[in-house]
């Protein structure tokens, strides 16, 4: 197949492009959720991403917190911000490191003025920043600008045999045209930790691999009453054919194909080594990853599924695929992309490649997800530790 | 190139994994093996579901599991060719 050169984006000021164009309403923390959601019901084409946490948190955990709050204002596939929070200082916080990019951001603190005085202030900044959005137009971008993030989900040994498989040929086919792309899971690439390793492009990136992975081990260890068996693999797993954490691993890292990565990122955090292959370090729960890789900068998720995870994010689009049989015809709404017909050896790997690739590009020019059309907004910050 | 019932990873594996619906207790099943695009057959000694494993071998206590070529567990209960292999029969190594 050719592929195609370019896509339909949207040009942002700081010169990277989006597949979205969201006028988001981003509270500080879990207190001005309301305040958010209101002005997103009384202004259209805006969204509020409410989330449970931002108060009383410290040290690394606090600043994971600004991390993705602010990576989520950056996200080229984001117009403008409203950001709401109860005191002026963290909310000046993150409204000045969104305005970096340029794009219209505007801050508004409820603390003296209450929740209706802010939301009508907040309101009429969101009807001109919605309005002036909705103008943008979609425009030829080269595919370099697509910032690709996986991850898998509910997986079974279908995700192993050929959906991941299906996303590494992706990776392999684009890598040359100079895209970023991103996978995490740092708890489920246990067992095949050091075949993961070995994928380091240099001995920084080995061992800066090795030294998170052993962190979380050991984390896990230290904090696991028997082991992880009730979890990884989970229930769902289990039930389709996956025994251990060490297939689950071997199957997960299928999503990277040949590839090796340049570097290793912190949960959240933006790559700034250039184009390639990235690890962040990420819980392996599907919300919780896709919100981190968003807020690092990635504009468009490839999500292979087996038994049929459902998940969405509000401003990165979630392409599914699975080979799963009977998870295409059981959960035919969740999946966009299906390559079953691998299994039955009807189609191989570089035509399920070419058919991803192809799904991918449809969404990243405009056509909503089965997750966007559905509804799926998770918006999940990942906590370190308890707050003060 | 006709629909496997198994496919293997690797020529290394110890395991295949089901690929129709399910397999019939005796059936005997042919495996495709993807990295050499061999097939060779097993005969299913029970009902095995899709994306379950199937042993390609007889296997005893201890032994490793070998799937895309790599040690995925442990056996904990012998397990004999053509048996499902499950968490009821192995276990990990990890935790």
């Amino acid at each position: 197949m050719d592929i195609p050169k370019s896509f339909l984006g949207y040009k942002r000021e700081n010169g990277r492009a989006g597949t979205r164009n969201h006028v988001i309403i981003l509270p500080v923390d879990d207190i001005s959720n309301a305040c958010a959601e209101a002005v997103a019901n009384n202004i259209k084409g805006t969204i509020a991403l409410p989330h449970s946490y931002g108060r009383l948190q410290f040290g690394a955990d606090l600043e994971l917190h600004f991390r993705t709050m602010i990576g989520t204002g950056k996200n080229p596939n984001v117009a403008a911000v409203i950001v709401i929070g109860i005191e002026p200082k963290w909310t000046k916080r993150i409204v000045d490191e969104i305005a970096k990019t340029g794009k219209p951001v505007e801050g508004f603190h409820i603390e003296r003025t209450g929740d209706i005085g802010t939301i009508m202030k907040a309101s009429k900044k969101a009807q001109e920043f919605s309005q002036w959005a909705s103008e943008k137009q979609r425009e030829e971008c080269p595919l370099s600008d697509l910032w690709i993030s996986v991850k898998c989900g509910e997986s079974d040994t279908t995700s192993g045999l050929a959906s991941n498989p299906t996303v590494g040929n992706l990776m392999e086919k684009l890598e040359p045209f100079g895209v970023h792309l991103c996978f995490g899971e740092t708890s489920e690439l246990t067992g095949a930790e050091k075949v993961c390793a070995a994928r380091g492009a240099t001995p920084e990136a080995k061992e800066k691999f090795m030294k998170t992975w052993s962190a979380y081990n050991d984390f896990i260890l230290k904090e696991a009453t028997n082991d992880l068996s009730e979890s990884q693999p989970t229930a769902g797993n289990i039930a389709g054919g996956l025994t251990t954490i060490e297939e689950k691993a071997f199957g997960n890292f299928q999503k990277i194909g040949n590839l090796k990565f340049i570097d290793v990122l912190e949960p959240a955090e933006e790559p700034k080594k250039g184009k390639g292959l990235y690890f962040m370090d990420t819980s392996s729960a599907a919300a919780e990853c896709v919100t981190l890789q968003a807020a690092g900068g990635f504009n468009i998720h490839l999500f292979p599924t087996g038994q049929g995870n459902i998940i969405g994010n509000p401003i990165e689009p979630v392409v599914k695929l699975t080979a799963n049989p009977l998870t295409a015809k059981l959960m035919k709404e969740h999946v966009d992309c299906d390559v079953s017909k691998i299994l039955s050896r009807e189609m191989n790997l570089s035509q399920a490649g070419d058919e991803l690739i192809k799904t991918m590009l449809r969404v990243a020019n405009g056509r909503l997800t089965c997750a966007e059309a559905l509804g799926h907004r998770e918006f999940v910050m990942t906590k370190l530790y308890r707050s003060a | 190139m006709s629909q496997p019932d198994l496919i293997i990873h690797d020529e290394k594996d110890n395991v295949g994994v089901v690929v129709i619906e399910t397999t019939k207790k005796g059936q005997d099943c042919s495996a495709w093996i993807m990295e050499n695009d061999k097939t060779v057959k097993v005969s299913s000694m029970n009902e095995v579901p899709l994306g379950h494993k199937i042993a390609l071998q007889d296997l005893k206590e201890g032994d490793t599991i070998l799937k895309y070529g790599h040690d995925i567990g442990k056996v904990v209960k012998p397990i004999r060719k053509g048996e499902h292999v499950h968490v009821h029969n192995v276990k990990t190594k990890k935790w």
